[in-house]
């Protein structure tokens, strides 16, 4: 089949053309980039914690009239409140492990700290997520621990989140110790945190911080040895496996039956890591949704403009088909012209489209926190638009393959 | 005229029904998605306060040490306590409030075991005067109450419900944590969006349950909440030391009511950073901003990107929605030439059949909008359903309503202009012949 026909045919259509054209290219580029910022939502979403989720939750709760911890008399009351609930579930018949824990994955509130290789050095190395708990903080999450060892029990302090008292050991997880010491060597290297001294005892292999960042420093973690004494006090348990639900409802009731005195809300006291993990990504997933339902209209709206300029041009040329009909045309050459007409009209149109979604691209770069539209989603979006428009034009196409030769020789 | 274009208009939308229904439906989509979006970006904007936000102003200071100075850099967003208590008492305008969030343990008198958080707002006294702040009984304290430390709180009509009953808060005894405050004042509901007034909250967040004077809640040790930067090498600072400490953690606002008062409360600021730096409290050459309300939220990114992009995108899908509706009313009109072309013949002017072709297009535009308005309802349900801070605004008002059926009707006929251009240039007798 030669094209030449096709685009003379054409000139006598350019408004439609032109229309349709403009019609795949302004959907290419918005279908395209919209695509393209679904995916690294879902990426973002579907990102790994670093802890074992199934089967932990987290207790998140404060004590009603409790003391300052201004004094240390008054932070060791603090203190044995704490240590009260952890053995009181720790006795709980489906519960695996417990630990003081600050800090889970996810969960939102976050302390932040600075690492520094020197003493003296004015801007810290990397900024890290700190996670504050006792020795069995890191077993109870389920990090894995890839260098070096836990904390003993011997180590872990006990102050408030405002305490100056520094931590002389701390793990930190694998992205914090590469990005500290480029060269793996960071296992028992003393660091800076905060501007005081440490020493890295145990590198975690992946320990996604407190809430769910899109910052760079997302897996740069510090675990410290300091059950972190306040109002508030949380708590990390793993339940035994298949057990969550009702560990979890036993820990409620077992913590107020020991102690009624404590606020611990029934939407965010006690949570599974699965709820909370939901809750932090919702409105993340909420939007890759209706962005894929607005391309998805948008498809088939472009799909049914398609149709019904094609429809109105097989009405046109009803004569036109007869007379190539009665000179031997058959039915197959009639669908392949419709079909070979689109596939010019739709290849201008994506070829304008992959233009335009590059600058839209390029535009929204500078407007937004974004990256470059990968070739793979252009390439995609092209083969799928160029899909769109033979599947499209298939239903006007066969009308017009069905036009029979006879009216080449009816009176016009 | 009008009723016959109207009568030759709704024939000839009967003839077609799916093609009619085609373009009422891609109006309607277009114009669903996008003013969903467009209520969305509307209300986010929104100015909070619009008889008094021209007239509220909030001021920057730099009060860093030399460590990582970069000329031109914009202040810090917040204050320390010394600052905001000096120029609280420089009373420099008609009205200025210093303020911090907090976060109380509300011990209700139906028993402990129902204890439960609220938010707070620490404040100095001007803030229920300066953003008109309604109260349903009683008001707010003095700045004298707030010197002497006086134990008063002003709660919310939500809060007041749920203790004591809205009616008989006032006098009542307010215990917070380990301390009890006597209720002066039940606001009536009053939500401004965006949080303007601390944005560190979350540029939505709902209004706080309890206030409590500044001083008396500072010195009680009440918690406080949002956010805090700190400078030097102390870390952060002890709860206790927190008015010494080198960290910025509460907001400022100054009430100035007319352009000089500005241009002096400006020159004060400089004037101010100077003298600190010559008391040797600042380092840095003086670097304040002073923004009014509506710039204020505008420098702080109120809107999230994330609004933003789903508007763009919307508005994107709205074109190509209108592209289309420019394709099917070409084939509309254009498949009817003969028709028109008898009517030429028979009289009428290019002008009439044009207006003839637009009172078509407006029929579909009104359809389509009304479609739209109902998928925006939709859409807006689905947005409040959304586990966004703003979601409880999403909703459509009058104006916004009236502006979808507008939009719809002007994009239509809009659309219609160059298939209805087209359709009357055709030659009476050409098609006349044809046929």
């Amino acid at each position: 089949m030669t094209v030449h026909p096709i685009i003379a045919a054409l000139k006598w259509h350019k408004a439609g053309v032109l229309l349709i054209v403009l019609q795949i290219a302004l959907t290419l580029a918005i279908v395209s980039n919209a695509i393209f910022i679904i995916s690294q939502r879902i990426s973002v979403i579907q990102r790994p914690t670093g802890v074992v989720e199934r089967d932990l939750f987290r207790v998140s709760q404060s004590f009603v009239g409790a003391p300052s911890g201004d004094d240390p008399a008054s932070l060791d009351k603090l203190d044995a409140l704490q240590l009260a609930d952890l053995g009181i579930l720790r006795q709980l018949p489906d519960v695996q492990s417990v630990a003081a824990s600050d800090g889970m994955p996810l969960q939102g509130s976050i302390w932040v700290g600075g690492l520094a290789l020197t003493a003296d050095q004015k801007t810290p190395t990397s900024a890290a997520g700190l996670y504050y708990g006792d020795e069995h903080m890191r077993s109870t999450l389920g990090a894995r621990l890839v260098a070096g060892r836990d904390f003993n029990a011997g180590e872990i302090l006990h102050h408030t989140i405002n305490s100056t008292v520094p931590s002389p050991v701390i793990i930190v997880s694998q992205a914090l110790a590469d990005k500290l010491y480029p060269h793996g060597d960071a296992l028992g290297k003393t660091v800076y945190l905060d501007s005081k001294p440490t020493v890295i005892i145990g590198i975690v292999d992946r320990l996604q911080v407190a809430n769910a960042s899109t910052r760079p420093w997302v897996y740069m973690s510090v675990m410290a040895p300091v059950r972190l004494d306040g109002v508030n006090a949380n708590y990390v348990v793993r339940a035994k496996p298949g057990r969550l639900l009702p560990a979890m409802q036993a820990a409620r009731k077992a913590l107020f039956a020991a102690n009624r005195m404590r606020v611990m809300p029934d939407s965010w006291g006690i949570q599974s890591l699965t709820e909370i993990r939901d809750k932090a990504y919702r409105a993340d997933r909420g939007m890759a949704l209706l962005m894929g339902l607005i391309c998805l209209i948008l498809l088939g709206v472009t799909a049914a403009g398609i149709v019904g300029l094609t429809s109105f041009w097989v009405g046109q040329r009803h004569r036109q088909i007869g007379i190539r009909r009665a000179l031997g045309a058959r039915r197959i050459d009639i669908l392949h012209y419709f079909h070979a007409e689109n596939l010019l009209i739709a290849g201008v149109g994506v070829v304008v489209g992959a233009m335009l979604a590059r600058g839209l691209n390029v535009w929204l770069m500078t407007q937004y926190e974004m990256a470059r539209l990968p070739v793979t989603y252009m390439v995609t979006g092209v083969l799928a638009m160029l899909a769109i428009g033979q599947v499209a034009v298939f239903v006007p196409a066969r009308r017009a393959s069905l036009v029979p030769p006879v009216v080449a020789t009816r009176a016009a | 005229m009008f009723g016959y274009y109207f009568d030759l208009a709704w024939r000839s939308l009967k003839r077609n029904k799916v093609l009619t229904a085609l373009m009422v439906l891609a109006i309607g989509l277009g114009i669903g998605a996008s003013m969903t979006m467009i209520t969305v970006l509307h209300v986010m904007t929104a100015d909070p306060l619009p008889d008094k936000s021209a007239r509220l102003f909030y001021p920057q200071i730099d009060p860093q040490d030399m460590e990582g100075y970069t000329p031109g850099k914009e202040p810090m967003d917040q204050f320390s306590w010394i600052d905001a208590m000096n120029l609280l008492h420089a009373r420099k305008g008609s009205h200025q409030v210093a303020m911090t969030g907090g976060r109380v343990t509300v011990r209700p008198p139906q028993g402990e075991s129902r204890a439960f958080f609220a938010d707070a707002r620490y404040t100095s006294s001007d803030f229920f005067s300066m953003f008109d702040v309604p109260f349903l009984y009683g008001g707010g304290w003095t700045a004298d109450d707030d010197d002497r430390q006086a134990r008063v709180a002003v709660i919310s009509r939500t809060l007041a419900d749920k203790l004591f009953g809205a009616d008989h808060a006032v006098g009542q005894s307010l215990r917070l944590g380990k301390d009890v405050f006597r209720v002066i004042g039940v606001v009536d509901h009053w939500d401004p969006v965006p949080h303007f007034y601390d944005l560190t909250q979350g540029s939505y967040h709902k209004t706080e349950d309890v206030f409590l004077p500044l001083e008396t809640a500072m010195a009680l040790g009440q918690g406080t909440s949002g956010n805090m930067s700190c400078w030097g090498h102390g870390g952060f600072p002890d709860p206790r030391n927190m008015k010494n400490a080198n960290c910025v953690w509460m907001q400022f606002w100054v009430q100035l009511d007319t352009p000089a008062q500005v241009q002096a409360y400006r020159e004060f600021l400089v004037h101010y950073s100077e003298q600190q730096k010559m008391l040797g409290r600042f380092q840095r050459p003086p670097n304040t901003r002073l923004h009014d309300l509506m710039g204020w939220l505008d420098y702080n990114h109120v809107v999230p990107g994330s609004v933003q992009l789903q508007a763009l995108l919307a508005l994107g899908f709205m074109l190509v929605c209108l592209v289309n509706t420019v394709a099917l009313l070409l084939v509309k009109f254009l498949r009817r030439s003969s028709e028109l072309g008898v009517r030429r013949a028979m009289g009428a002017s290019k002008q009439s059949i044009f207006a003839q072709l637009l009172t078509e297009a407006s029929l579909i535009g009104i359809a389509g909008g009304i479609a739209g308005l109902l998928l925006a309802f939709g859409g807006l349900w689905i947005v409040r359903h959304q586990p966004v801070e703003y979601a409880p605004y999403a909703h459509l008002d009058m104006a916004m309503l009236g502006a979808t059926l507008v939009l719809a009707l002007c994009a239509t006929v809009l659309a219609a202009m160059f298939p209805a251009w087209r359709a009357c240039r055709v030659q009476p007798a050409r098609v006349l012949k044809i046929q």
